[in-house]
């Protein structure tokens, strides 16, 4: 084990020392809060205007989140640098050389990554909710309601594995460029597009984003997902728990 | 002391590492010695375990790389110059890696200095000379106070100033009992370090030799005779059974032979002579030599222009040639 805490103790020098760190976790919360305040105004103002059951089914909760879907873009691209830097800079001899067990590379990191991640997202998903509702004026919930608060620790769990997914995908591919090229059209588009179309939707429901996302909403009258909050959730961790697995393999496997 | 056994890699259908067998012993600094493309750097990635070998193995100090705990307390490598993390500080690139193998702190600043970086340290490696680059890899390498170290091609991109101070640094580890392995392509630069040498070619053992001794074995000697009188002083060599041979400027080599001797005869016959110079083979050449069969990518010339060259000097391979044509 004390091999492992001195890796941990370098993968975080290695991580707190270079810029990109704090510029895309610090994109990734302002664009989340500030586009979850823009759009929770925007359904404040047009509350009026709805009709009775889209009143029925409004998701004020889910309504402050709505800049996840952006502020996520961030987040996949500090995943996908964390782990890419090394090969895009040669890094990664030095690091292998330095940690040559695979395993103990890969998780250290992995793991310092997370929790710096999963601090910064709780604080992503908590302010872009209180702002949030802050902004709904009466149509507002409160941390106290059933089920917001697990939409809303929900909401910081999804951001932190949609990262740690990056992570897993970015090891396999190594490039970040093919790595970004992928993931960032996947998630923002793809996804959305099959999500939406019916002939696809069985299918894009058990996509990672996809699934991760029931976590985060409160109100799900209309809505036909196999699965609750906590089963959705369940997925998504199975997407991360199988890129990291394959990263593994293959780092292990590959000639650094 | 590093132990390679068997060493093989194989990309595709190329083998880049041929069943390479070889010891490097400490207290000495070992030239591994190979044209570009011969396997070197391959070779050096398996030692660090960077790259699978496809067969055999490699020992140092009798453990394999895998197993060993805090890897830089016994290996330290400069690989390639820029293998850092552009955004990252000199201190930070060290530090991270002083952690990883529970090295102390005060460690990098030691290193730092040694390398002459200090001043720099705390400035981002991204606008780092390549020389620079190069001194903040082997503070790296030296970080550990490792007993084994690596160096793949350490003079490349270095001033006149830089590659003298790499020179002595690696004879003064070598001299402290440690085992110093660094390649290069150049034998000249070799010459000047290395004590042992082991050469490659086309991912096979070449020579595996003291500078010594290859330089005793390989480099040619001969005597360079020029006279108005070329073709009666052939005569007059070839009637005294000494074999010349007429180089491409006109001049004639006498292998081996003595140059008191060839004045006085060609003195006996009343031969002038312009000339009369001993020549030694440069070292580059007898490696040129060695490897030439072995050279992957040949630097294929144009045909001189004007009359063909006369006849080769006898032992003259794709090496001498080039450099002819090439000069």
């Amino acid at each position: 084990m004390a091999v492992a805490t001195q890796v941990l103790q370098s993968e975080w020098t290695k991580i707190k020392s270079v810029r990109s760190t704090v510029w895309t976790l610090g994109l990734a919360l302002v664009v989340t809060v500030a586009l979850g305040i823009l759009i929770s105004a925007l359904s404040k103002s047009n509350f009026d205007k709805l009709s009775p059951k889209e009143r029925l089914t409004f998701d004020p909760t889910f309504t402050s989140f709505a800049g996840m879907g952006l502020g996520q873009l961030a987040m996949i691209v500090f995943g996908v640098l964390v782990v890419s830097n090394e090969y895009s800079t040669g890094m990664i001899r030095t690091s292998l050389a330095a940690v040559p067990q695979r395993g103990t590379f890969l998780f250290s990191k992995i793991t310092i990554a997370t929790l710096l991640t999963l601090a910064v997202s709780m604080v992503t998903s908590f302010l872009a909710f209180f702002l949030g509702q802050a902004m709904l004026g009466e149509h507002k919930a409160s941390i106290g309601d059933p089920g917001v608060l697990r939409a809303v620790i929900g909401g910081g769990l999804y951001m932190t594995l949609i990262t740690v997914f990056s992570m897993g995908i970015a090891t396999m591919l190594r490039s970040p460029m093919l790595s970004l090229g992928i993931l960032m059209p996947f998630f923002f588009l793809i996804s959305n597009i099959l999500g939406a179309v019916p002939a696809t939707k069985k299918v894009a429901q058990y996509f990672p984003d996809q699934a991760g996302r029931k976590v985060m909403q409160v109100i799900t009258l209309d809505d036909d997902a196999p699965y609750g909050p906590w089963g959705g959730f369940a997925i998504m961790v199975l997407w991360v728990v199988a890129a990291l697995v394959g990263a593994y393999v293959v780092l292990r496997e590959r000639d650094a | 002391m590093i132990e390679l056994q068997g060493l093989t890699k194989r990309y595709g259908d190329k083998l880049a590492v041929d069943g390479l067998t070889c010891t490097v012993r400490p207290g000495i600094v070992t030239g591994f010695l190979g044209p570009n493309g011969a396997g070197k750097s391959t070779t050096m990635r398996m030692m660090l375990d960077l790259d699978r070998p496809t067969a055999g193995s490699v020992h140092l100090d009798g453990k394999h790389y895998r197993q060993l705990r805090d890897p830089l307390k016994v290996v330290g490598a400069l690989l390639d110059a820029k293998a850092m993390h552009g955004g990252r500080s000199a201190y930070n690139h060290l530090l991270c890696l002083a952690q990883s193998n529970g090295i102390p702190r005060a460690r990098v600043a030691e290193v730092l200095d040694t390398v002459g970086l200090t001043s720099v340290a705390k400035k981002r490696s991204k606008g780092f000379s390549l020389g620079m680059g190069q001194r903040l890899g082997i503070a790296g390498a030296l970080l550990g106070d490792p007993q084994v170290l690596l160096f793949d091609e350490p003079v490349n991109g270095l001033d006149p100033e830089g590659i003298h101070w790499i020179r002595n640094l690696m004879k003064n580890l070598a001299s402290q009992g440690r085992t110093v392995f660094v390649s290069s392509h150049l034998m000249s630069e070799m010459a000047l370090t290395a004590e042992h040498l082991i050469v490659i070619g086309q991912g096979r053992l070449l020579a595996d030799t003291s500078m010594a001794d290859f330089i005793a074995q390989n480099s040619r000697s001969y005597v360079r005779l020029r006279s108005p009188e070329r073709e009666r002083l052939l005569d007059v060599l070839s009637g005294s059974g000494i074999t010349a041979v007429t180089a491409g400027d006109g001049s004639l080599e006498v292998d081996g032979a003595d140059g008191a001797r060839l004045g006085e005869l060609a003195a006996r016959h009343q031969i002038v002579l312009h000339e009369l110079s001993p020549q030694q083979a440069s070292l580059e050449e007898a490696f040129m030599q060695l490897t030439a069969e072995s050279v992957e990518y040949h630097a294929h010339s144009a045909p001189a222009p004007g009359p063909a060259p006369g006849p080769q000097p006898p032992g003259s391979g794709w090496g001498t040639d080039w450099q002819k044509k090439g000069s």
